[in-house]
């Protein structure tokens, strides 16, 4: 069973919802993300959103295009490989990759999903590729048994979340708001009603993301849904820290503080 | 595309599909190009240009619609259809700024809002149209990411797009972006190459041998080819060669690209080994781009149309010839098809052929970059 699936049913059993952090690989180096992710899981992260920089992040808001700037220089397909090649012989928190198809495309479908597996990574999201156009992509992952995580939109019709909830692997990803990923202080308030009427149409774990910051955002969300991404919010504290001493534990605490409150 | 916008393009494409067959909206765009953007535009003789028993150089005119370039035949029929959509906000991406300055105009017109996001660069580079964009009431919104060109204002465009998905209406300017862009892009332009084949036909009873057009996102090669594709006229797209092909500082994708994906659109993109897209360069902002259109990608590799490159030292000499030739200051855009058509193609023909060459814009907009380069 791919680690993705092992994890939510571990937390079924536990009554608990996932905690999902998103971090930039790269950002500021890979030798800091590398001790981020061990960070992230000891202070209680259940996944790890590892995103990919991209030269044009055209589904991100300021904080992840300027991680992004960051972290180019520093990292790129193969050398985020090596890096959760490495951290696999320290962790089993499933890993999930999360970068723009141009990327997968670029290194060749079959390549990337072959070197995903090899290296331990556990699913992948593409932002900027809807199920229609992922069709030769998932039947890869599928082969190889790498999760293929599709995003749903408050604006996807009840048609296309059919077919998104048909396409998805691992977990369901629901953007929580018409816009790109940022701290937002408020919430679309159809939010709840969205995730409801989801997770009545499937079985597998529905996780919200996009806009999330507080740690009221964080528990009113997984009230509805199975899981909730942070993204931008740990970014923006990794950005404050850079050069600073401490940066790995600033971002435990925040990140703690966010998912255990 | 991310998921947000999805339902919104597949609307487009239903209005869009509507908008294609209905007589009224058909009416009302052919009276607006008339009467309002000046068309049709003359295809012109350049008797200097065709040098003694050279072929026959002709110029589609578009450089003297109104607002100065081909772009305002795209953004009369897209913001007309914004407004059978019933949005009342427009936002576009602009390079030149030409396309933002048609689609302002346009906005204006039909009494909308209207954002255009622009490079920091090019507003620098473009400032006369900047201007002229606020003059008209739009707001035009610096992007100081990336190369802070049009890539960029491209992403920006649509990062506002994803936001105000249900409210907006984005007027993609060239043949790129998701569908149903490229494909109602280039039939809101195939006026040019409609227009061209029968004047042609009329004047010389035939059609031409050649159609050579400038190519960045590709709209006015492509509103000039498309009418063209089932005819024995030979077709190029002339990209911008920067420096040089043999440097990193050019604009062409379609010679030096590979395939990618970028802009909801998969086509030749100027790449790094890591997939990075690289940043364009050309004297000329509305070439300044690293992808192309899908469908001359497509012309490309079932070798129906020839991609070949002026580099921008070139292109200012094609903008001089035409200048102290015929009296017609042409943008630095068709700039590099002049120069291709006069110096490369020309002296290789004989008299009785015809070539006829899309002056996609007047060179007002240039003066700055001509005065420090000339």
């Amino acid at each position: 069973m791919n680690r993705i699936d092992k994890k939510f049913k571990e937390l079924k059993r536990r009554e608990k919802k996932a905690f999902i952090a998103y971090i930039m690989a790269g950002d500021p180096s890979l030798s800091v993300t590398k001790k981020l992710i061990l960070e992230l899981e000891r202070r209680g992260v259940d996944i790890i959103e590892l995103g990919v920089p991209f030269s044009d992040p055209l589904a991100d808001g300021p904080t992840i295009q300027k991680a992004s700037e960051r972290a180019i220089r520093n990292a790129n397909v193969d050398s985020v490989f090596k890096l959760v090649r490495d951290i696999r012989l320290k962790t089993k928190i499933p890993i999930v990759l999360m970068l723009y198809y141009n990327l997968i495309f670029h290194y060749g479908l079959k390549r990337f999903v072959e070197n995903s597996v090899r290296s331990g990574v556990d699913g992948v999201i593409a932002p900027d590729l809807p199920p229609e156009e992922s069709k030769e992509l998932r039947a890869i992952t599928k082969e190889h048994g790498l999760a293929a995580i599709h995003l749903l939109a408050p604006t996807s019709s009840t048609e296309r979340i059919k077919n998104i909830i048909s396409a998805s692997t691992g977990f369901i990803y629901y953007v929580s708001l018409t816009g790109t990923t940022g701290a937002r202080s408020k919430l679309p308030k159809e939010l709840s009603e969205n995730l409801r009427k989801i997770k009545k149409m499937t079985k597998k774990p529905v996780c919200a993301g996009f806009g999330v910051s507080t740690s009221e955002q964080v528990k009113e969300i997984q009230r509805y849904a199975d899981g909730v991404i942070v993204g931008s919010a740990i970014v923006k504290v990794i950005e404050k820290n850079i050069g600073k001493k401490n940066t790995v534990r600033k971002v435990g605490n925040f990140t703690e503080a966010l998912c255990t409150r | 595309m991310p998921e947000t916008l999805m339902v919104a393009l597949s609307e487009l494409e239903k209005a869009y599909k509507k908008a294609r067959q209905d007589a009224k909206f058909k009416k009302e765009l052919k009276g607006l190009l008339a009467l309002y953007a000046g068309r049709p535009t003359p295809l012109y003789l350049a008797k200097n240009l065709s040098k003694n028993n050279g072929p026959k150089i002709y110029l589609k005119r578009e450089d003297i619609l109104h607002t100065g370039a081909h772009k305002i035949n795209n953004t009369l029929g897209q913001v007309l259809l914004a407004v059978k959509m019933g949005k009342k906000r427009v936002i576009a991406e602009t390079g030149a700024g030409q396309h933002g300055l048609a689609t302002a105009t346009a906005a204006a017109k039909f009494g909308l809002t209207c954002d255009v996001y622009m490079g920091e660069e090019d507003i620098h580079r473009q400032s006369l149209n900047v201007f002229k964009m606020r003059l008209l009431g739009a707001r035009v919104i610096p992007v100081y990411s990336g190369s802070r060109t049009l890539k960029d204002a491209t992403s920006e465009a649509i990062r506002d797009w994803v936001t105000n998905v249900r409210s907006t209406y984005y007027v993609i300017g060239s043949v790129i972006g998701p569908h149903p862009y490229p494909m109602m892009v280039r039939d809101f332009q195939s006026v040019i190459g409609k227009e061209t084949k029968s004047q042609i036909l009329k004047y010389e009873g035939r059609v031409p041998d050649y159609l050579v057009a400038c190519v960045g996102g590709g709209s006015n090669s492509m509103g000039l080819f498309y009418p063209f594709l089932k005819t024995r006229a030979r077709l190029i797209g002339v990209e911008a060669g920067g420096f040089g092909l043999n440097t990193d500082k050019h604009g062409a994708s379609l010679c030096r690209g590979r395939p990618g994906v970028l802009h909801g659109t998969k086509s030749y993109l100027l790449q790094d080994k890591n997939g990075q897209i690289k940043i364009a360069h050309s004297i000329s902002a509305g070439l300044d781009y690293p992808g192309v259109g899908p469908e001359h990608s497509y012309l490309k590799d079932i070798k129906k149309a020839l991609y070949v490159t002026v580099t921008d030292k070139e292109a200012l000499e094609g903008f001089r010839m035409l200048s102290e030739s015929e009296g017609i200051i042409p943008a630095l855009e068709p700039s590099h098809a002049i120069y291709y058509a006069a110096r490369r193609l020309a002296p290789k023909l004989n008299k009785n052929k015809i070539i006829v060459v899309c002056l996609s814009g007047r060179g007002d907009k240039d003066m700055d970059i001509i005065k420090e380069n000339l």
